[in-house]
């Protein structure tokens, strides 16, 4: 077994109204930053979990996802780096 | 009948259900504390509203791994009655009682005001009381009221008769902008069974009209009416 770190994102799923995102693209357009299309927010983990391989800590945090951390009905996930930890 | 109310850390409307199960419907009531596995011969569950977890992670995410979630579940799969008001909702949300999910209002703001809400179904358990297209004034205190799900799952709900609660204007006209942007205005929902209902208005905050509405009265003697028939 080793320690890895595992970070991810959770996204609104598009196409779904995301306020937060909507409220912070307006605010970057009034910034001046006109080049800002659509914005997003979402969450994002760092897990330090025991695994047997980067593949498997993977793997274990994706199930986590499906079963917690992510709406399976609202949020998309996405696995952003395993490293060792 | 015995009506069983989930007490979750963070929970704060289950003195107040229990204030409305006891006190005016003049039935018994029992608080069951989230760790236990037993609903004590309840009836009726009702998860109540508050921000159990702290809202943590989303509102209902953690809460709905509790111990007793798991009976409260073999409850509504016997087809018993479940009543989810505000967190409660979000909570059977969570757990898959009803399909869905409750997002953020899209104001962003935590919405604490006073709604109307027409009735779309009376012909259930949580609502023969009232009259169909009835238009009820109910207390709302939420940041994440925003119904959201699938088009087909919205199809599904409408076709089906399982929207009962939906926001409405002043003088029960469609909601032009409905408080927190729920898709189709929709405020309550039930299951396909018809068993389980959830909404983000009180209407164990509507009992009495000094306090400005007893409009939610109807519900639980709707669901008296039914059950203990």
């Amino acid at each position: 077994m080793s320690r890895f770190r595992v970070a991810l994102h959770i996204v609104p799923r598009r196409g779904l109204l995301d306020p937060q995102g909507k409220a912070v693209a307006d605010a970057l357009h009034t910034l001046g930053f006109k080049s800002v299309g659509d914005v997003h927010v979402g969450r994002h983990l760092i897990l330090d979990i025991d695994a047997k391989s980067a593949a498997d800590a993977e793997k274990d945090v994706r199930a986590m996802c499906q079963r917690l951390l992510a709406n399976p009905v609202t949020e998309d996930f996405e696995i952003a780096g395993v490293t060792a930890a | 009948m015995k009506f069983g109310i989930v007490v979750f850390p963070g929970s704060n409307c289950d003195h107040d259900a229990y204030h409305a199960v006891t006190d005016v419907l003049g039935e018994t009531a029992v608080y069951l504390w989230h760790k236990d596995h037993d609903l004590q011969g309840s009836d009726v569950i009702i998860l109540p509203g508050g921000f159990s977890y702290g809202d943590y992670l989303r509102a209902g995410a953690i809460a709905r791994f509790s111990p007793i979630m798991t009976e409260v579940a073999a409850h509504a799969k016997r087809g018993a009655p479940v009543l989810g008001i505000c967190n409660g909702f979000q909570i059977a949300c969570e757990a898959g009682l009803l399909p869905g999910a409750l997002l953020r209002n899209e104001s962003l703001k935590f919405l604490g005001t006073s709604v109307r809400v027409r009735v779309e179904n009376a012909d259930t358990m949580f609502t023969n009381r009232y009259e169909a297209g009835q238009v009820l004034t109910m207390p709302v205190g939420h940041g994440d009221g925003r119904y959201t799900a699938d088009e087909a799952t919205l199809d599904r709900l409408d076709g089906e008769g399982r929207v009962l609660f939906r926001y409405v204007g002043e003088k029960g006209q469609p909601a032009i902008v409905n408080p927190n942007g729920a898709m189709r205005a929709i405020a309550g929902i039930m299951s396909a069974e018809g068993n389980v209902m959830g909404l983000m208005p009180h209407p164990e905050r509507a009992l009495d009209i000094a306090l400005g509405s007893k409009d939610g009265v109807g519900m639980f003697e709707s669901m008296l009416a039914r059950v203990a028939a």
